[in-house]
C-alpha cells in the first residue's frame, strides 16, 4: 500500500477533534461566563450570538466520535470504556445546554432554570472534555483490545488540572467571541473577562506543558531530545506571540483580533498534544496503525471525507457569513 | 449473558452459579441485574426517547418543505403562517433529537466496547458517512431555515428549508443501512482480530432487509407526523380558533393518512415477508407459532403469551391464515419455535404483544384516513367533531407504533447484536454493574426531567394560534438580531418572519 491510509485518517481525525474544540469551545465559552452576565438583556444576546451555529459546532463532536468508530474502532472502544465517567457526565451536560437554546424562550417562569441548565451544561462538559484529555495524555493500559486499568484511573490531579484548565480556555473563546460580536457595555465587560482569562489561560498551559513530560518517558524525549526538541522551541515562541496579539487586540479595540489570537492558542496547544502523542493513538501501547481498521473501511471512508469535508466547510463558512457582524443589544432585546 | 424472559429458566442464572470473577457482574449489588441486562435496559431507554424526536422531525422538516414551496408558488399567506407555526415546534424537536443523538454516537463505545472494536470497520463508516451527508448539511441550514429568511431571501431560504429536509431523510437511510446490516448482515469477513471486516460495500448497504425497512420506516415518520398535525389542526377546529389554518393542516395531514396509511400497511407486509425469509425465528415470535404446523398456521390476532408453558393463552385465531399471509398458500407448512434452541430464541411475549400494537395502530390510522376521506367527499372534513375527537386522541398514535414496531425487530433480533454472528452477551464493554447502573439512573432522570420539559413546551406552542404569539412569551429568539433589515415590528411580535 502506497498510500498509509491510517496516517491521513489520524490527521483528519485530528482536524475534526480540533474544529470542534475550537468551534464549540467559543459558544460552551458562552455557556461558561453566562453566571458572570446576570443580566437577561446581555444573556439574550450572549446566546443569540450563538445559537444560529452551535449546532454545526456540536457535529464536529459527533463526526470525532463516529469518525474514530469508524476508522479507529479500536481507540474509540478502549478510549470510551475508560473514560466511562467522564464522558457520560459530558453527553449529560452536552443535553442541558443543548435543549436550554430552545426551551429558554419557552417559559418565563422556568427561565432561571434554563439559565442554570445553559451555564451548567456547558460548564460540565467543558471541564469532563479537559478530564478526558488529560486522562489520555496519562496514558490508557490496553490488553487484549480491552481497557486494562481501573475504575477511576482517569481521575487524577492532572486530569483535573488539564480540566480546569480547557475550562479557563473555553472562557477565553467566548469572552473574545464577544468582543468581537457585541457592543457597548456587554463587549467592555468581556474585554475584561478577555484581559483575566487570557492570563489564567496563558498560566494554565505554561503548567500544564511542564507537567506533561514528566508523565511519560516518551514525552520527556520528544519534548528533550533532538531533533525533536526545536518544537520546544518554536510552539512556545508561538504560543507568546499569539498571547501577545491577544493583548494588544482587546487594548487596542480591534475586535476580531483577540478572537482569532485565541484560536491561535488553541491551534498550538493541539498541536503541542500531537507531537506528544505521535505515533501513539491511545498511550502508551496502540499505535495509529494498531488501532487502524482494516484499509477497505479506510478507504471507503475516505472518499466521502475528501469530497465532503470540504463541501461541508463551504456551506457552515456560508452560514457564519450569513449572521456576520456585530450583534445590535436593542434588537435582541425584547 | 443472555437475558431471556420465558420458560422460567434463564442462561444468567446459568452463568451466575458459576460465580466466575468477572468485573461485568456484581452480585452483591445487583443480584438479579447484570452489566449487560442494564446496558441493555440503558441502550432501550436512551434510542427509544431518541428515535421519537427523529421519527417526528423527518416528517415535519419535509411538511415544511412542502408549505414553504406551496407559499411560493401560490403566494397564499397561510402557507407561511403555517411554516412558521411548525418552524418553530421544529427548532425544539429537533433540538431534543440532537442531544439525544449525541448521548446514542457515545454509548456505543462506554456500554458496548466489544461490539464496537469488532463491527466498528463495517458500521463506522455507515455512520461516518451519515455525519458527513446528513448531520452537517442539517446543522449548517438549519441556522439558515429558522432566524435566515430576511437575510438571504425567499428562494434561499426555501434551499434550506429543503436542505435540512433531504438531510433528515439522507440520515434516515445511512441509520438504517446500519441497522439492517446488524439485522441481516451481508457483504463482510472475519480478520483475525475477530473483527467484521466489509468485503463489498455494496452488499454491506444495499443488505436484504435494508430497503423493506427503510420504507417503512420513513413512510412511519411521515405517517406520525400526519397524525400530530392533524391532532393539532383538529383540536384548533373544535376550538374554533383560526379556522382557515387549521383546515389548511388539518386537510393536508387527513390527505396523508389516507393515502400513506394503505401504502405503509403494504410496506410493512413486505417487510415481513423480508424478515421471514432472513429472520424466521423473529416472525415465530411476532405471530406467536410455539409449534411448528406442517399444514397450515393460523393467524393470532390476539392472547396472552404463556412463554412458561409455551402456548398462547385465550388465543384468538382465524386458522390457515399466517400461512395464506407469509406463503399464500392456507396449507402451506410453518415451522415454529419448537425447532429453534431454547437459547437462540428472543423474548416471545415483548415481540408478539409489542407487534400486534403495531399493526393496530396501523389499522387505526387507515381508519381515519378512509373517515376522512368519507367526510372529505360529503364535504363535512372540517364540522365532523367526532372525526376531529378521533383525530386528536391518535396524535400520539405515530409515537406509540414507532416504538413498538422498533421493540419488535430490535427484542426480535435476540440474542444476537448482530444477526447469527455476535451475541449480545459478547458485545459489552468491561464495564462493571454499579457504573451502568449508574449512569443509566442519571439518564433516567435526566431524560424525563429535560424531554418532559420539552414536549410540555411543544404542546404548548401546538396550543397557540397558528401564527399568534404567545401571550408575554417571545415566539422564539431572535437570533438574528443585528444587521438583519426585519419589520420594525418584528421583535414585538417575537416572531421574526412574516413572510410577505
Amino acid at each position: 500500500m502506497a498510500i498509509d491510509l491510517p496516517f491521513i485518517w489520524a490527521a483528519i481525525i485530528a482536524f475534526a477533534v480540533l474544529a470542534y474544540v475550537i468551534l464549540d469551545g467559543f459558544d460552551l465559552g458562552i455557556g461558561i461566563l453566562f453566571p458572570f452576565f446576570p443580566e437577561k438583556r446581555d444573556r439574550d444576546v450572549m446566546m443569540n450570538s450563538v445559537a444560529p451555529v452551535w449546532d454545526g459546532n456540536e457535529t464536529w463532536l459527533v463526526l470525532g466520535g463516529g469518525g474514530l468508530m469508524a476508522v479507529f474502532p479500536l481507540a474509540y472502544s478502549v478510549i470510551l470504556s475508560a473514560l466511562y465517567a467522564p464522558i457520560i457526565a459530558m453527553v449529560l451536560g452536552l443535553v442541558f445546554r443543548g435543549v436550554a437554546f430552545e426551551y429558554r424562550w419557552r417559559t418565563k417562569r422556568g427561565e432561571f432554570l434554563w439559565n442554570w441548565a445553559f451555564a451548567g451544561g456547558s460548564t460540565v462538559a467543558a471541564f469532563t472534555q479537559g478530564v478526558a484529555l488529560g486522562a489520555l495524555v496519562q496514558g490508557i493500559p490496553v490488553a487484549n483490545r480491552a481497557y486494562a486499568g481501573a475504575w477511576w484511573d482517569w481521575l487524577t490531579p492532572f486530569s483535573i488540572a488539564t480540566g480546569f484548565a480547557v475550562l479557563v480556555g473555553y472562557a477565553l473563546l467566548g469572552s473574545t467571541w464577544l468582543v468581537m460580536k457585541t457592543t457597548g457595555e456587554l463587549a467592555e465587560k468581556a474585554r475584561r473577562i478577555a484581559l483575566r482569562t487570557c492570563f489564567v489561560t496563558i498560566a494554565a498551559m505554561g503548567i500544564i506543558s511542564l507537567w506533561t513530560p514528566f508523565l511519560r518517558p516518551q514525552y520527556l524525549e520528544r519534548w528533550f531530545s533532538w531533533p525533536t526538541a526545536v518544537f520546544s522551541i518554536i510552539v512556545p515562541a508561538l504560543v507568546l506571540g499569539c498571547f501577545a496579539l491577544l493583548l494588544r487586540g482587546i487594548r487596542s479595540k480591534r475586535d476580531a483580533q483577540p478572537f482569532l489570537a485565541a484560536l491561535g492558542l488553541f491551534v498550538l496547544g493541539f498541536a503541542g498534544i500531537g507531537i506528544s502523542f505521535y505515533p501513539y493513538m491511545v498511550p502508551p501501547s496502540v499505535t495509529i496503525w494498531d488501532a487502524a481498521a482494516p484499509d477497505s473501511s479506510l478507504a471507503f471512508l475516505l472518499w466521502g471525507a475528501a469530497f465532503l469535508v470540504p463541501i461541508i466547510l463551504i456551506y457552515s463558512g456560508y452560514a457564519y457569513w450569513v449572521f456576520r457582524g456585530k450583534m445590535d443589544p436593542e434588537e435582541g432585546y425584547h | 449473558m443472555l437475558i431471556r424472559h420465558g420458560r422460567g429458566q434463564t442462561v444468567a442464572t446459568g452463568q451466575a452459579k458459576r460465580r466466575r470473577p468477572d468485573p461485568r457482574k456484581d452480585c452483591t449489588v445487583f443480584e438479579s441485574f447484570d452489566a449487560t441486562l442494564l446496558a441493555r435496559i440503558q441502550f432501550a431507554f436512551t434510542v427509544s426517547f431518541h428515535i421519537i424526536f427523529p421519527a417526528f422531525s423527518i416528517g415535519l422538516a419535509s411538511f415544511l418543505a412542502v408549505l414553504e414551496a406551496l407559499w411560493l408558488w401560490k403566494k397564499d399567506q397561510v402557507y407561511m403562517d403555517l411554516f412558521n407555526f411548525w418552524k418553530t415546534i421544529f427548532a425544539v424537536a429537533f433540538g431534543m433529537g440532537v442531544v439525544s443523538g449525541i448521548v446514542m454516537s457515545y454509548q456505543f463505545g462506554t456500554n458496548w466496547s466489544v461490539f464496537s472494536d469488532k463491527a466498528g470497520p463495517i458500521i463506522g463508516p455507515l455512520m461516518g458517512y451519515e455525519v458527513l451527508t446528513a448531520f452537517f448539511l442539517e446543522a449548517g441550514f438549519l441556522g439558515v431555515m429558522l432566524f435566515g429568511l430576511h437575510r438571504v431571501g425567499p428562494k434561499l431560504h426555501f434551499l434550506a428549508t429543503f436542505m435540512v429536509a433531504f438531510g433528515t431523510l439522507i440520515s434516515a437511510t445511512w441509520i438504517l443501512a446500519v441497522n439492517s446490516w446488524m439485522q441481516t448482515p451481508a457483504g463482510f469477513g472475519m480478520n483475525e482480530a475477530g473483527q467484521f471486516i466489509p468485503l463489498d460495500w455494496w452488499k454491506v448497504v444495499f443488505n436484504p432487509s435494508f430497503p423493506y425497512r427503510l420504507v417503512h420506516m420513513v413512510l412511519a415518520a411521515y405517517l406520525t407526523t400526519a397524525f400530530v398535525v392533524g391532532a393539532v389542526g383538529a383540536w384548533h377546529l373544535l376550538k374554533n380558533t383560526a379556522p382557515r389554518r387549521s383546515r389548511t393542516m388539518f386537510s393536508m395531514a387527513m390527505w396523508m393518512a389516507t393515502i400513506v396509511a394503505p401504502i405503509q400497511i403494504m410496506a410493512g407486509d413486505f417487510h415481513g415477508l423480508n424478515t421471514l425469509e432472513h429472520q424466521p425465528v423473529k416472525v415465530m415470535a411476532m405471530e406467536g407459532h410455539f409449534d411448528s404446523h406442517p399444514n397450515g398456521a393460523p393467524l393470532i390476532l390476539f392472547g396472552i403469551p404463556n412463554t412458561a408453558e409455551k402456548r398462547i393463552d385465550y388465543a384468538i385465531e382465524i386458522p390457515k391464515f399466517s400461512s395464506l399471509i407469509l406463503k399464500h398458500d392456507l396449507n402451506a407448512p410453518l415451522a415454529g419455535l419448537d425447532t429453534i434452541p431454547d437459547n437462540l430464541e428472543p423474548p416471545v411475549a415483548v415481540v408478539f404483544s409489542s407487534f400486534r400494537v403495531m399493526v393496530g395502530i396501523g389499522f387505526a390510522m387507515l381508519g381515519i384516513g378512509l373517515w376522512s376521506l368519507w367526510c372529505r367527499f360529503r364535504g363535512t372534513l372540517d364540522s365532523a367533531d367526532w372525526l376531529h375527537r378521533a383525530a386528536v386522541l391518535m396524535g400520539p398514535a405515530g409515537f406509540v407504533a414507532v416504538l413498538a414496531g422498533w421493540i419488535t425487530t430490535e427484542v426480535g433480533r435476540q440474542p444476537y447484536t448482530i444477526y447469527g454472528q455476535l451475541l449480545t452477551a459478547d458485545s459489552i464493554s468491561p464495564v462493571a454493574a454499579p457504573a451502568v447502573a449508574a449512569s443509566l439512573i442519571a439518564f433516567i432522570v435526566v431524560y424525563f426531567f429535560v424531554f418532559g420539559s420539552g414536549t410540555f413546551y411543544i404542546l404548548r406552542l401546538m396550543k397557540r394560534l397558528p401564527r399568534d404569539p404567545m401571550p408575554d412569551l417571545d415566539d422564539g429568539p431572535i437570533r438574528t438580531s443585528g444587521i438583519m433589515p426585519g419589520p420594525a415590528t418584528g421583535h414585538t411580535h417575537g416572531s421574526t418572519h412574516h413572510g410577505h
